[in-house]
């Protein structure tokens, strides 16, 4: 069955494209959101969303600038908490269980960002991975994970043998794979990203689609993006926002050739955004 | 700049416009002239206070060299001067104020920066601006009165009984001294490292913290281990001002330190700073190198603050630029 | 939720409580010494407090009347010294210098800011009190004024330098030279922060003792003119406050009260006026 945005939580998509039903078994959403409605102070921002983010797949979330969909994936880690003046209504399910109501800290570990501009540490590459587990008190030995982290963020052969350079010395590019090293050390069960490429030169974000593509084997991935080509590429789900409402939530191949909305044609042939 | 104007005046004959335009250009001439006096007489008063301390503490140079850093004796009646005891005494309450001052106002600063919500923030910001406009005099008022009395009666015993066999607990203790300055110092300096410090704070970027949170970090873990590491350098110019202020500090420390040119490792001894051994003895000196011994004093506190300012106000800079270069690449 | 991840929530709400418990206590201080000045020096602020000139020593009663108005003779004379120099000297920086003088200018002004007071009064001493041989009114205000010119040079610079080019350009396209300009257009834009400055500048030296001690002195009578030794405030807090008589701390503390008070009032309308003012740089 094809997925329809506003239809309340049970949302089941199909790995395939084409659109006949029961073709094939539904997939596990790894989150789910229903009827959230997200507030800043008397202005609301977020309409009535119903999504699930699969598991083990990369969902994008497309729109024109100020659609919300930054704020959106910001709920999904409860980010949206070091901002005073927030509530929402509604409830977001990680494997079940509401996120709103866990401990935050718990949840973070659990569901972990990349940022818009790399923002390492400073401290050094070794240190800014190693952080992360540090503190969570890591089992395995911690210079193996810092390795394994760096060799999933395809940042290894570069750095290993200048682990204690400062991070600040690491081009952008490199630096953003920093961060998502970082963010991979401890293995979270979710990676948002939001708009992770926006401040890097094209060979830097054509490097970090690649690993993105890689990367959903190690572990669910929602990213959000202004750059529908990327969407295109990378995401297996896209959701397309406009002024805090879902419009179209599909496999990325069928929103791109037959999107459903008007709205969605529009935005994908550039008639606005 | 007035040519193309078509309210200018211009359109007159040559010698006339000309002479309109330089008469504009020659207020502007003499405008500039004496404004750039002025300000070349901060310049000026600068040097020349070098200069007069330099030459004021000619005698005691001469005769006692760099010795005199180092030799304790300061004796009027046999004329002979040496600073050691009143750098001993700067350090000494300087180092007290310091170990007191930097987790107290550390705190605070983090508490203001991280924690406090910006109205409340900015208001108790406001009052810790207020204590650092209270005159050092004032501060000397409370000292006496209150701090002294209370050095004597309550934390002297309360140290000295159990720990009085270590020699920074060495009694007696007559309510003045180290100590005593130590602490009205601490309460002095502590405003300066809160502002340095929270203005710092602040200046770290958002997402520094947020990504330490969004890595599952406590709020104090993100603040700790990501921001206030972020600031070290701003936070360390905040020290070094406090330092300053600390070091050239006289009133209220002379009113409470004992005034007494000892060399002494408990911290109830009464002692003297380089400050108030200039306040106090000043008017009474007798004798050229006796005057002159004291203002050769002046300049090692001047080299010192002027050594520690320059330090300070370069590591915040530092700060400052480490913080916008991270947003902007 | 894991042992270790509560053990991490709690050292986490501790520590933070006692950042706050910081805060609290450093703010704490201010009201602890208003009280305490309230307090003890409240009942002693009466008429003859500035009405009369100290009694001779031992005596019981006086007022503080010469240190009144020897204070304020000193800010007065004070500010005649600072203020010119800070402010004329602030619209060179900001109007008509280059680069390189603006920046030696300003460290000067550094420089001269972080001079500990009791190193100003013995510069003071040696250009005033040296060559007339006899403390005096003038060699306090000199050092005074000394402290006075780095605050307002550098707001009075920053505060013109804030001023919108467009202002400028305006007034310029019309025709008004420089001088003109800076004058009718941009010092009026400015004024509020620049009478800011010069507002904590005073308040500063107000409380100033320091250097007063070998310059101004002290006087236990009138001091005529300003070629003679003057009483101060400040200064008499000090001498009363270490001395062994009772009723000179009563007056200490009533004098503490008083130019506390003073200062406080002097800073918090100067910070008034600026926050009601346009916006200014942050210093």
């Amino acid at each position: 069955m094809q997925a329809s945005p506003n239809q309340g939580l049970s949302v089941n998509i199909t790995a395939g494209a084409s659109a006949t039903k029961e073709s094939a078994a539904p997939l596990p959403m790894r989150m789910t959101i229903s009827k959230l409605n997200f507030f800043y102070g008397s202005k609301q921002i977020l309409f009535d969303i119903n999504m699930g983010i699969a598991d083990k797949r990369v969902t994008s979330l497309i729109g024109p600038s100020g659609c919300g969909k930054s704020t959106l994936l910001r709920i999904l880690n409860r980010m949206h908490e070091t901002v005073a003046n927030s509530r929402l209504s509604g409830e977001i399910l990680l494997d079940q269980q509401n996120i709103l109501a866990q401990d935050v800290t718990a949840l973070r570990r659990r569901v972990g960002m990349v940022f818009q501009r790399p923002n390492p540490f400073p401290k050094s590459i070794f240190d800014n991975v190693a952080y992360g587990p540090k503190i969570n008190g890591a089992k395995t030995p911690i210079a193996e994970v810092v390795e394994q982290s760096l060799r999933h963020a395809a940042l290894w052969e570069e750095v290993k043998d200048q682990l204690h350079k400062s991070a600040y010395d690491l081009s952008g590019g490199q630096q953003q794979r920093l961060c998502i090293a970082r963010a991979l050390a401890v293995e979270p069960e979710v990676l948002l990203l939001d708009e992770p490429c926006s401040a890097l030169d094209p060979i830097s974000t054509a490097k970090i689609e690649e690993l993105l593509v890689e990367l959903k084997n190690l572990t669910t991935i929602a990213i959000v993006t202004h750059n529908m080509q990327q969407a295109a590429r990378v995401s297996d789900f896209t959701a397309f926002v406009l002024t805090g409402q879902m419009i179209e939530f599909h496999p990325t191949p069928q929103l791109f050739t037959t999107p459903s909305d008007p709205r969605t044609e529009a935005y994908i042939t550039g008639r606005f955004g | 700049m007035a040519t193309a104007n078509p309210t200018l005046p211009s359109a007159g004959p040559a010698t006339g416009s000309r002479s309109f335009l330089s008469k504009l250009r020659e207020g502007d001439e003499i405008a500039r002239l004496i404004t750039f006096l002025f300000a070349t007489s901060v310049v000026l008063i600068t040097i020349l206070l070098v200069y007069e301390l330099w030459i004021n503490s000619a005698l005691a140079r001469q005769k006692f060299g760099l010795h005199f850093f180092v030799t304790q004796v300061w004796d009027p009646v046999l004329d002979e001067y040496g600073a050691l005891p009143f750098i001993f005494g700067t350090l000494m309450t300087s180092s007290i104020a310091l170990l007191i001052a930097v987790p107290l106002g550390i705190g605070a600063s983090i508490f203001l920066a991280e924690l406090a919500p910006a109205r409340i923030s900015d208001t108790l910001q406001f009052f810790i601006d207020l204590l650092a406009a209270v005159p050092s005099v004032i501060y000397g008022l409370l000292g006496v009165f209150i701090v002294v009395p209370l050095m004597r009666t309550v934390i002297f015993p309360a140290l000295n009984k159990p720990f009085g066999y270590l020699p920074i607990f060495k009694g007696p203790s007559y309510g003045v001294g180290f100590f005593t300055a130590g602490i009205v110092l601490a309460i002095m300096v502590i405003p300066y490292i809160i502002s340095v410090s929270r203005e710092v704070l602040l200046s770290v970027p958002r997402d520094q913290r947020e990504a330490a949170l969004a890595l599952g970090s406590t709020r104090w873990e993100s603040t700790w281990k990501v921001v206030v590491p972020f600031a070290k350098t701003g936070i360390m110019g905040s020290i070094f001002l406090a330092l300053a202020r600390a070091l050239g500090e006289t009133m209220a420390v002379t009113m409470v330190i004992g005034n007494t040119p000892i060399i002494s490792a408990s911290l109830f001894s009464p002692g003297d700073t380089i400050a108030s051994v200039i306040a106090n003895q000043f008017t009474e000196a007798t004798g050229d190198l006796y005057l002159q011994s004291l203002v050769a004093l002046g300049l090692v506190l001047f080299l010192l603050t002027f050594i520690l300012n320059g330090l300070a106000r370069l590591l915040i800079v530092l700060t400052t630029q480490k913080g916008s270069e991270v947003t902007n690449r | 939720m894991s042992a270790r991840l509560r053990w991490r929530k709690f050292l986490s709400n501790f520590m933070l409580t006692l950042t706050g418990i910081c805060a609290f206590v450093s703010v704490a201080v201010l009201f602890f010494i208003l009280g305490y000045l309230v307090f003890n020096g409240g009942t002693s602020v009466n008429w003859a407090f500035f009405t009369q000139l100290p009694k001779p020593v031992g005596e019981v009663g006086g007022g503080m009347a010469n240190a009144i108005v020897g204070s304020a003779k000193l800010l007065l004379a004070a500010s005649l010294l600072g203020v010119p120099i800070g402010f004329f000297g602030g619209i060179y920086l900001a109007e008509f210098s280059g680069a390189t003088v603006a920046s030696v200018v300003r460290y000067a002004a550094d420089l001269l800011n972080g001079v500990p007071s009791i190193v100003i009064g013995i510069f003071a001493y040696s250009m005033v009190v040296l060559p007339f041989k006899h403390f005096s009114t003038l060699a306090g205000a000199f050092a005074l004024g000394l402290m006075m010119i780095p605050i307002t040079l550098r707001s009075t610079e920053e505060f013109l330098g804030a001023v919108p080019r467009m202002l400028r350009e305006g007034a310029m396209a019309l025709g008004a030279s420089k001088w003109k300009t800076i004058t009718s257009v941009v010092v009026p834009a400015a004024y509020r922060g620049i009478l800011t400055a010069i507002l904590l500048a005073l308040a500063r030296v107000a409380g100033e003792t320091a250097p007063l001690l070998f310059t101004a002195f002290g006087n236990r009578f009138w001091s005529q003119g300003w070629g003679q030794p003057t009483a101060s405030l400040p200064v008499m807090i000090f001498t009363y406050a270490v001395s062994p008589y009772e009723d000179w701390h009563r007056q200490a503390w009533a004098a503490g009260l008083v130019l506390l008070g003073l200062i406080l009032i002097i800073n918090i309308l100067a910070r008034t006026i600026l926050s009601r003012g346009i916006a200014a740089p942050r210093s």
